[in-house]
């Protein structure tokens, strides 16, 4: 009954994001600090993650493939499938939901244990729109954030490929731009733009309705970042039975 | 003025307030006491439409709130000030941007007029090198100054103030008091305050109102609160032996 209540009042607090907006003037401060916050303050941890998981993957596939009769350059193949299709989309977006979801659960929630929601609530002004939206808008640049971590995550198998001696560099590029299909990374967007939208809205909901003081801040933040997981998780399951089936 | 006709609240079995009425008059400081959990302050929350009442009226100038559009409410709140408990001053925010968030959010003014409000503001409650300060930065008394400045910036008819001067020493404690005080007499504010401060009662109480239990048990003023003889009250604000004295001293300079 519980899980049934809460995904009442999620959709509420989405419907309510849109409602009674905040002065644009404010606003837009708001929007500039979290794309700051959100995207620019991610791009170190998830270049690095990118780089060198795009490695791991590369040395992995290439280990693998112990017949002389497989060509050299499926690896680059499998390195770009892999980074394309699941891991910029979707193993980055579990890593958000640790990073840039634990923030905005522990930020909001640090809000309503300090009453600062309440004297937002106070003055009349919507404060899930103050809170919620500007986070919303700011995931929108999401998929910048997956298009570096693809081509980090190319270039990283490329450097393990041909550092590592496993292939020549024209072999993993020819692997790279074998049999492309250009729909997969329309279809790696598409999930991106729906898991923007899970970061934003499910840790929000967490942090705006938490109750308690500190200890349940932490207990809010664990919550919010398994929610967000499973959602990813399950979503990216459907939407890849919706689109590539 | 403000005016409560039998609110009742309660949350699940809880029942909080039990047909509460009184009024707060305009350009006076109004007390409302008990003991924790008499309900104080989900008494407070529904003045200030955190909390809807189950049944009763509130009313604000002859405006009952219930009645109200989502639009009218809205700019009923804009014309509230509140101090909380623990001044829940934005912590992104320095001390100057705090106290100017109300003028940016609700009036058209230029960023310059904006800065001159708080200036005032800020020299009212007497902070006046704390501009650029973080509120981490703040010691207690300066946070809850601030929140008193956020509060009045936009010059409101209702202040509401949720325990100001919990957590202070006492010498602080007072000059929030007085400040409060000073502030409603010279805006000519609706002031109502949450406090189980004795202090606060015997110097500031124009108005008090005493919960118990969730109901009213008495109101009156700092002047008759040393005589009443009801028993909930007396065991309530006399229950030290410092303010047993206070009150046979003030009776028996009186007969």
């Amino acid at each position: 009954m519980q899980y049934l209540t809460n995904i009442g009042a999620y959709f509420l607090m989405i419907a309510e994001m849109f409602r009674k907006p905040t002065k644009w003037s404010v606003m837009r401060i708001l929007i500039f600090k979290d794309i700051d916050d959100l995207i620019i303050g991610s791009l170190g941890i998830v270049s690095f993650i990118s780089f060198f998981v795009g490695g791991v993957v590369t040395i992995q596939t290439a280990l693998n493939i112990s017949n002389p009769l497989i060509p050299k350059y499926l690896v680059g193949f499998a390195t770009r499938q892999s980074v394309i299709l699941e891991f910029a989309p979707t193993f980055i977006s579990i890593i958000m939901a640790g990073k840039v979801g634990s923030f905005i659960t522990s930020s909001i929630g640090t809000m309503r244990v300090t009453e600062q929601i309440d004297a937002l609530e106070v003055m009349g002004i919507n404060a899930i729109n103050y809170l919620v939206f500007p986070k919303f808008i700011a995931l929108m640049l999401y998929p910048f954030v997956i298009s570096i971590a693809m081509f980090l995550g190319v270039l990283g198998g490329m450097a393990a490929c041909v550092y590592g001696g496993f292939s020549t560099l024209e072999d993993y590029i020819i692997g790279v731009q074998t049999d492309f299909i250009p729909f997969h990374v329309i279809y790696a967007f598409i999930k991106t733009f729906v898991f923007a939208f899970l970061l934003a809205t499910i840790p929000s909901f967490y942090g705006y309705y938490m109750k308690g003081g500190a200890l349940e801040v932490g207990k809010a933040s664990t919550t919010s970042f398994v929610w967000t997981s499973v959602m990813i998780i399950l979503l990216n399951y459907i939407l890849t039975s919706m689109l590539l089936s | 003025m403000i005016e409560v006709k039998d609110i009742e609240k309660s949350f699940g079995e809880a029942h909080i307030l039990k047909g509460i009425s009184t009024s707060f008059e305009k350009g006076k400081t109004s007390l409302v006491i008990g003991q924790s959990g008499s309900g104080k302050t989900v008494f407070l929350k529904c003045l200030l439409g955190l909390f809807t009442p189950e049944a009763g009226t509130i009313s604000y100038d002859g405006k009952i709130y219930s009645k109200l559009t989502d639009d009218e409410k809205r700019n009923l709140r804009a014309e509230m000030g509140m101090v909380f408990q623990g001044s829940a001053l934005f912590d992104s925010m320095t001390i100057a941007e705090n106290v100017m968030f109300p003028l940016r959010m609700f009036t058209k003014q230029s960023r310059s007029e904006m800065e001159d409000r708080v200036d005032f503001v800020l020299k009212r409650v007497n902070l006046i090198d704390a501009h650029h300060k973080m509120p981490s930065e703040a010691s207690g008394g300066m946070q809850k100054r601030v929140a008193i400045a956020r509060a009045i910036v936009n010059n409101p008819k209702y202040l509401f103030c949720d325990e100001p001067n919990s957590g202070l020493d006492p010498k602080t404690a007072m000059v929030i008091d007085n400040l409060i005080q000073e502030i409603t007499d010279e805006y000519n504010i609706t002031t109502v305050i949450n406090s189980h401060d004795m202090n606060s009662v015997m110097e500031i109480g124009e108005k008090i109102v005493f919960l118990k239990d969730g109901y009213k048990a008495w109101e009156g003023s700092n002047k008759n609160i040393f005589k009443t003889d009801n028993e909930a009250v007396t065991n309530f604000v006399y229950s030290s032996e410092l303010f047993k004295k206070v009150r046979k001293m003030y009776i028996e300079e009186n007969e």
